[in-house]
């Protein structure tokens, strides 16, 4: 139900995206998903890779402070209202993001969302009684 | 010019019968210590010197020297000569991993030292009538109320600004008048700044003197105070172990050298390395002997402030001993807004927070005239977060404790792991980008 993702900091200083990309490439990893989050200061470069402990460990290696966390990815239908239904579940259910960012899939039917909640259980919880689909880490690669 | 003197008598006593007054002086300190004080005695036991073995002023070389660390072994009250009935005040400087170094005042040594900054005032040109802006903080440290009792002792009137407000302060020298600024030089600076961008035309002020000290400042910044705020600017020096401010004083003419009031206080200058005393005139660090001091006496004390003395007659006719302007350190104390700042000190601050590594590094900056400290801090995994706000409060909180510590506001950076240089296995903890 859960997906892992990956989190490296990033001070902000030029070429550093690149290096990790560069570096994720050399090892044959794809990525599939990113977002970046940032302050004045430094960044948090979120990524879901399709070989994990790979990518962390060559990230690692490279001199990168790299995390692991687990985070949702929901599928909801790529249409209008998509994102503002599982939100209304959310917000029902009295649980806060903490951040969350999305996006569509190949065929361009469905869009994934990338959530993390202060409390995954119960958002698990509450999703899946609203009928929502959750993507494992492999589904989410297979796409 | 006439000299003014506030102890003629003392100022301008030839060097046979100063000696004679600091041998008697020093002959009854040590036979003091040595009865009252448990570690001096030890000390001095280890060293093999008793009392009576100081017959002369050169003597001095046998007794042991006196280091910070000793006052922070013996935190709080442990040197104190006297018991506590005797103390009427206390004050305390920033120690190395956080404990401060405290020392005591009897009645006596509050007057001593009001004596010693007056006649520092006078030396620089202030008297009696003279209205003293007084920006030194008051507290702990001993700048704002040593600067105030000496002004009090003047018979100057004394406005106690302490430091902050600088817009209040600007109306102040403008409306009350004063004519005596004291303050550290950079806030000196800082004053002239904020009036130039409000508009406020120094001219117009009756500043006639400034007396600067509790931070090292450069010939420039001289030249710099004393053509934006219209004023001559006097270099005044001290440190809380010895006294507080008032322990040498630049006059009107010696363009450089600052009497120290050796009748209270024996300076040598010593090889840091060796502990050899060096002859007069050669550069190395400056160790002092209080010599009247009575809740908390120091013998032979290590100030790791790097100088040199002069012994030949000023020509403003004192006859004490000028030290040149301090222009180092023996370790690795950096002065940030007058406070004193060891790196150890945000070290011991950066072990005590959870998962954080000591990998740090400090940047000292001047903007404008204000000194600027940031600590670079490298994040490690375990206190990596893919949230940025937990990594914002860890900052926060390093700042924090930083302040609490230290009294000094720094910026918090993060940086990436292994991005502080370490140059042959060992980290360049200090960049001081001012130019002092």
């Amino acid at each position: 139900m859960r997906v892992e993702q990956i989190a490296v900091f990033l001070e902000n200083k030029s070429g550093r995206l690149a290096e990790i990309t560069a570096v994720l490439a050399d090892n044959g990893i794809n990525i599939r998903a990113l977002s970046v989050a940032d302050t004045a200061d430094f960044g948090i470069l979120r990524l879901i890779v399709d070989k994990v402990e790979l990518a962390k460990k060559v990230l690692k290696d490279n001199g990168f402070t790299v995390g692991k966390t687990n985070v949702l990815a929901v599928e909801v239908p790529d249409r209008t209202g998509g994102l503002a239904m599982v939100l209304k579940t959310i917000e029902k259910a009295g649980i806060n993001v903490e951040y969350m960012y999305a996006f569509v899939n190949k065929s361009g039917e469905n869009a994934v969302l990338i959530f993390r909640f202060e409390d995954m259980d119960k958002a698990i919880g509450s999703l899946q009684a609203a009928g929502f689909t959750m993507l494992t880490g492999e589904q989410i690669c297979a796409l | 010019m006439t000299t003014t003197y506030w102890e003629e008598e003392m100022e301008t006593l030839p060097r046979a019968g100063l000696e004679s007054i600091q041998l008697l002086r020093l002959r009854r300190l040590v036979a003091r210590v040595y009865a009252k004080v448990e570690p001096y005695r030890r000390k001095m036991d280890a060293a093999g010197v008793k009392p009576d073995d100081i017959r002369t002023l050169a003597d001095l070389q046998k007794l042991p020297f006196t280091y910070k660390n000793d006052l922070r072994d013996n935190y709080p009250f442990g040197l104190f000569t006297v018991p506590l009935d005797e103390v009427v005040r206390v004050h305390a400087s920033s120690g190395t991993t956080g404990k401060s170094t405290v020392v005591g005042y009897t009645r006596k040594d509050i007057d001593t030292w009001a004596n010693l900054m007056a006649r520092a005032m006078t030396c620089a040109g202030a008297h009696r009538g003279d209205i003293v802006h007084n920006a030194y903080g008051y507290g702990l440290f001993t700048g704002g109320l040593g600067a105030h009792y000496g002004a009090e002792r003047l018979g100057a009137a004394v406005i106690p600004v302490s430091g902050g407000n600088t817009r209040r302060q600007i109306t102040i020298l403008q409306d009350f008048g004063p004519t005596v600024l004291m303050s550290t030089p950079s806030y000196a600076l800082n004053l002239a700044d904020t009036m130039e961008a409000v508009g406020v035309d120094p001219a117009t002020l009756s500043l006639r003197i400034g007396i600067f000290g509790a931070e090292p400042w450069s010939k420039n910044m001289r030249e710099e105070v004393e053509k934006k705020l219209n004023i001559k600017a006097v270099d005044i020096y001290g440190l809380s172990e010895v006294i507080g401010p008032g322990v040498a004083i630049e006059c009107r003419n010696s363009n450089g050298g600052l009497h120290i009031s050796e009748d209270h206080f024996l300076p040598e200058v010593i090889d840091p390395d060796t502990g050899r005393v060096l002859p007069p005139g050669e550069l190395g660090e400056l160790v002092f002997t209080t010599l009247t001091k009575e809740a908390i006496p120091l013998i032979r004390y290590r100030t790791k402030d790097i100088s040199r003395l002069f012994y030949d007659t000023c020509s403003c006719g004192r006859t004490l001993v000028r030290m040149e302007k301090v222009t180092g350190r023996t370790d690795d104390m950096l002065i940030i807004r007058g406070v004193n700042v060891f790196p150890s000190q945000v070290e011991h601050v950066l072990v005590g927070i959870k998962g954080v590594e000591p990998h740090y590094q400090i940047v000292v900056e001047r903007e404008g005239n204000l000194d600027t400290m940031q600590v670079l801090v490298e994040v490690s995994e375990t206190v990596f977060s893919d949230e940025i706000r937990i990594l914002e409060n860890l900052a926060k909180k390093i700042q924090v404790e930083i302040k609490d510590l230290l009294g000094v506001t720094c910026s918090v950076k993060l940086v990436e792991p292994r991005t502080i240089q370490r140059s042959e296995g060992k980290a360049q903890r200090v960049i001081d980008k001012r130019k002092l």
